[in-house]
C-alpha cells in the first residue's frame, strides 16, 4: 500500500523550532518558585492564582505553535489544503 | 427524599437517554457493523465533537468530585490536577498527531493494535490491551463512585443491596444505549452534560465566594481547619501551601498523570475518533478550557470548609464519604431546582466517561485478544459483534466492583491504575518516534515497572484511614529501596511511585536492549512506514474508513 505513495511524501521526523514553545508551560513543575502565599490576588494566595495563570500560558503556547507550523512546504505534494 | 432535585435529575437523565438512542442514527454510515463505526463513531468528529467528547472523556464526574474532596480533606497536594492538565497537552501535542495518523493509515482501532503493527509482536500486543483493560476497569467503577455520591446526597442512602439499586437501573439504560449506537452515544450526550457542567460552575465559582464573604475568607478559613489537625507525622500533612516535603510529590505526581493521560485507551478512542490532525491540534488548544473549570471546581473544596459543610455517611459501608462533600455543597448552599440541575450535571457526568471506556476496553479486548487468539478470521461484523458484547460485561463488571466489594477497593486499584498504565509508555509513545528499544527490552522494562510498582504501592501506609497498604501513590523517599541500597535513607521528602518505577522501566529497557543487540535477536516486523506518521484526512490513497 506504501509503495505506490507520490515520491515528496513526508517520512522522517519533521520538527519546527516553534516546537520548543511547548516547554514553557512545564515551569508550572518548579513548585518552589511559586509555593508562596503573596502576592494575593482577589484573596487567592500566589500559589493558586499563578497556576491559573500557567493554563493561559500554555494555551498560547499551543495556538501559536498550531498557527507557524501550519504550512509546512514538505506535505505539499500530498494535495492537503493546509 | 428530595423531590424537587430527583424531578430535575430524572427529567435531564431521561432527556441523555433519548439522545443516546437517537445517537445510533446522527450521522451513521449504512451500517454500525464495523469497529470504524460502533468503536470510533467513523473516525469523523470535527473539532466542536471531539472537543465535547475528549473533554466529557477527561474531565469525569469522580474529577469533579474527587478532586474538590482531596482539597477540602488535604489541602494544596489536591490541586496537582492542575499542573497535571496544564502540561498535557503541550506534552501530547506532537506523539497525538503521530498516534492518529499512524491509526488512520493502518486502520488501528487501539494503541495495541499499534505496537502489533509497529512491532510484529502479538504479546506485547497482549501486554499492552491487558494494562489498559486492567487500568480501564476501576476507572469505570469510579465514575459510579461519582454517580452513587450524587444519588445518596438525594436521599438514595439505603443500606444494602436496595442502596445500589438506583445506581444499577442508570447503569442498564446505558449499558443498553452504548450497546445500540457505540461511540456516538456519549459524543451526543457530552454537549448535554458540559453545557450543564459548565453552567453550574460558572456559577458557582460566582455565587459561593460572594455568599461566603469572598476567598480570602474561604482561604483563611480552610487554614483555621488545616492547623487545628495535628502536625505529621501524627496528622495528616494538610496545609493552604505545599510544605517541604510533599512539592517533590507535587510535580512528579503531576508529570506522570501528565504522561498517563493519553495512554489510557479511553484517550486514545477519542483521538482517533476525530477527522483529521488539524481536529487535534485545535482541540491541544482548546482542552484547557476544562482546567480552568477543574482548577475552580477544586477551590470549592475549600469553599465546602468556610460554609462548614459536612461529608454524609455511607449507609452501604458505614463511613462519612468525602466524595459526597460537593453534593452535600451544593444541596447546603443553592435552591433545591439549581441543586438539582448541579447533581444531574455529575451524574450525566458519569455516563459519558463510562460509556467511552467501555467502549475501548472493549475495542482492546476483541482487537487484541478475541481476534488475535481466538479467531483469527474474525469479520469486521464478528468484531463489532463482539465488542458489544464486551463492552456489556465491563459495564457490569465495575457495577458488581461498587455492589460487591467496598467501594474504596475502586479508589486503591485506580491508583494501581495510574502506576500500571505508565509502564506502556516506552511501547506506544516511544514507539511512535523511534524502533530503537528492542520489543524483549520493552516487556523486560514492563516486567520490572509492574512489579516493582506493585511492591511499592503495597508498602505505603494511610495512617489518616488507618490503612497498612495501599495507602496512596506518595512514596518517602527513605523507603526506598534497590536491592537493598537506600539512596536516601532517613530522608522524608515523597515522590510518586508510578514516576520512580516508569524511571526504572526505562533503564531496563535500555539495557537489555544494548545487550540483546549483540546476539542478532530479531525486532520483529515492522508493518509502518515513515510516511504513516504523516499522513492527513485530505490525502488521495487515504486507506477507507470501515474497509476490512
Amino acid at each position: 500500500m506504501s509503495s505506490d505513495k507520490s515520491a515528496g511524501r513526508v517520512t522522517g521526523l519533521v520538527f519546527s523550532p516553534w516546537n520548543l514553545l511547548l516547554l514553557l508551560p512545564f515551569i508550572v513543575l518548579l513548585t518552589p518558585i511559586y509555593n508562596r502565599e503573596s502576592p494575593a490576588l482577589f484573596g487567592m494566595p500566589f500559589f493558586y492564582w499563578f497556576q491559573f495563570a500557567v493554563i493561559i500560558l500554555g494555551v498560547l503556547c499551543t495556538i501559536t505553535v498550531y498557527r507557524m507550523t501550519r504550512k509546512k512546504p514538505v506535505s505539499k505534494a500530498d494535495g492537503s489544503t493546509d | 427524599m428530595q423531590w424537587t432535585e430527583l424531578i430535575i435529575f430524572v427529567l435531564l437523565f431521561g432527556l441523555v437517554t433519548v439522545l443516546g438512542f437517537v445517537a445510533a442514527r446522527w450521522r451513521a454510515a449504512d451500517s454500525l457493523d464495523h469497529l470504524d463505526e460502533w468503536g470510533l463513531g467513523g473516525r469523523k468528529f470535527g473539532s466542536w465533537i471531539t472537543w465535547f467528547l475528549i473533554g466529557g472523556d477527561l474531565y469525569t464526574a469522580y474529577t469533579f468530585v474527587a478532586v474538590p474532596a482531596l482539597l477540602f480533606g488535604a489541602g494544596a497536594t489536591g490541586f496537582f490536577a492542575l499542573p497535571y492538565t496544564i502540561i498535557a497537552y503541550p506534552l501530547v501535542f506532537l506523539p497525538v498527531l503521530r498516534m492518529w495518523s499512524v491509526s488512520r493509515a493502518r486502520g488501528y482501532v487501539t494503541p495495541a493494535d499499534f505496537v502489533r503493527g509497529r512491532y510484529g509482536s502479538p504479546l506485547l500486543a497482549l501486554i499492552v490491551a491487558v494494562t489498559g483493560i486492567v487500568a480501564t476497569m476501576p476507572y469505570i467503577a469510579l465514575q459510579l463512585v461519582g454517580l452513587e455520591a450524587v444519588l445518596r446526597s438525594m436521599g438514595f442512602n439505603a443500606s444494602g443491596i436496595l442502596g445500589h439499586l438506583p445506581l444499577l437501573i442508570a447503569f442498564i439504560i446505558l449499558a443498553v444505549y452504548t450497546y445500540q449506537s457505540g461511540l456516538r452515544a456519549p459524543a451526543l450526550i457530552a454537549f448535554v452534560k458540559d453545557i450543564l457542567i459548565y453552567i453550574v460552575i460558572l456559577v458557582a465559582v460566582i455565587y459561593l465566594p460572594i455568599k461566603l464573604g469572598g476567598w480570602d475568607n474561604i482561604f483563611s478559613a480552610a487554614a483555621d481547619k488545616f492547623e487545628a489537625t495535628p502536625p505529621p507525622p501524627k496528622g495528616p500533612a494538610d496545609n493552604v501551601l505545599l510544605t517541604s516535603n510533599n512539592q517533590l510529590q507535587y510535580a512528579t505526581l503531576a508529570l506522570g498523570s501528565a504522561l498517563a493521560l493519553f495512554l489510557y485507551p479511553h484517550s486514545v478512542t477519542g483521538v482517533l475518533a476525530s477527522r483529521g490532525r488539524d481536529v487535534l491540534k485545535r482541540n491541544m488548544s482548546a482542552l484547557p478550557a476544562y482546567s480552568f473549570l477543574l482548577g475552580l471546581l477544586a477551590l470549592l473544596g475549600f469553599a465546602a470548609i468556610a460554609a462548614g459543610t459536612k461529608p454524609i455517611t455511607n449507609n452501604a459501608t458505614g463511613r462519612p464519604d468525602t466524595n459526597t462533600i460537593i453534593p452535600e455543597l451544593f444541596n447546603g448552599q443553592f435552591p433545591s431546582w439549581f441543586a438539582g440541575i448541579a447533581f444531574a450535571a455529575i451524574g450525566i457526568g458519569a455516563l459519558v466517561p463510562a460509556a467511552i471506556m467501555s467502549i475501548a476496553a472493549a475495542n482492546l479486548w476483541t482487537r487484541n485478544v478475541y481476534k488475535e487468539y481466538f479467531r483469527k478470521n474474525a469479520t469486521p461484523k464478528e468484531e463489532a459483534k463482539q465488542a458489544k458484547l464486551a463492552s456489556l460485561v465491563v459495564k457490569f463488571g465495575a457495577v458488581l466492583f461498587i455492589i460487591g466489594i467496598d467501594p474504596q477497593y475502586a479508589i486503591d486499584l485506580q491508583l494501581i491504575g495510574g502506576v500500571i498504565i505508565l509502564q506502556t509508555l516506552p511501547a506506544v509513545a516511544i514507539a511512535l518516534y523511534t524502533k530503537w528499544l528492542h520489543r524483549w527490552a520493552l516487556v523486560a522494562g514492563w516486567v520490572v515497572g509492574m512489579g516493582w510498582g506493585m511492591i511499592l504501592l503495597y508498602q505505603i501506609p494511610n495512617l489518616a484511614a488507618k490503612k497498612e497498604h495501599f495507602g496512596g501513590s506518595a512514596l518517602a523517599l527513605d523507603k526506598l529501596n534497590i536491592l537493598g541500597w537506600q539512596p536516601f535513607e532517613g530522608s522524608t521528602v515523597q515522590i510518586y511511585v508510578g514516576f520512580v518505577v516508569l524511571v526504572a522501566n526505562l533503564l531496563v529497557a535500555l539495557v537489555v536492549t544494548l545487550v540483546i543487540r549483540r546476539f542478532n535477536v530479531s525486532n520483529g516486523n515492522d508493518d509502518t512506514t515513515g510516511e504513516d506518521y504523516h499522513v492527513d484526512e485530505h490525502d488521495e490513497d487515504l486507506r477507507p474508513i470501515a474497509a476490512h
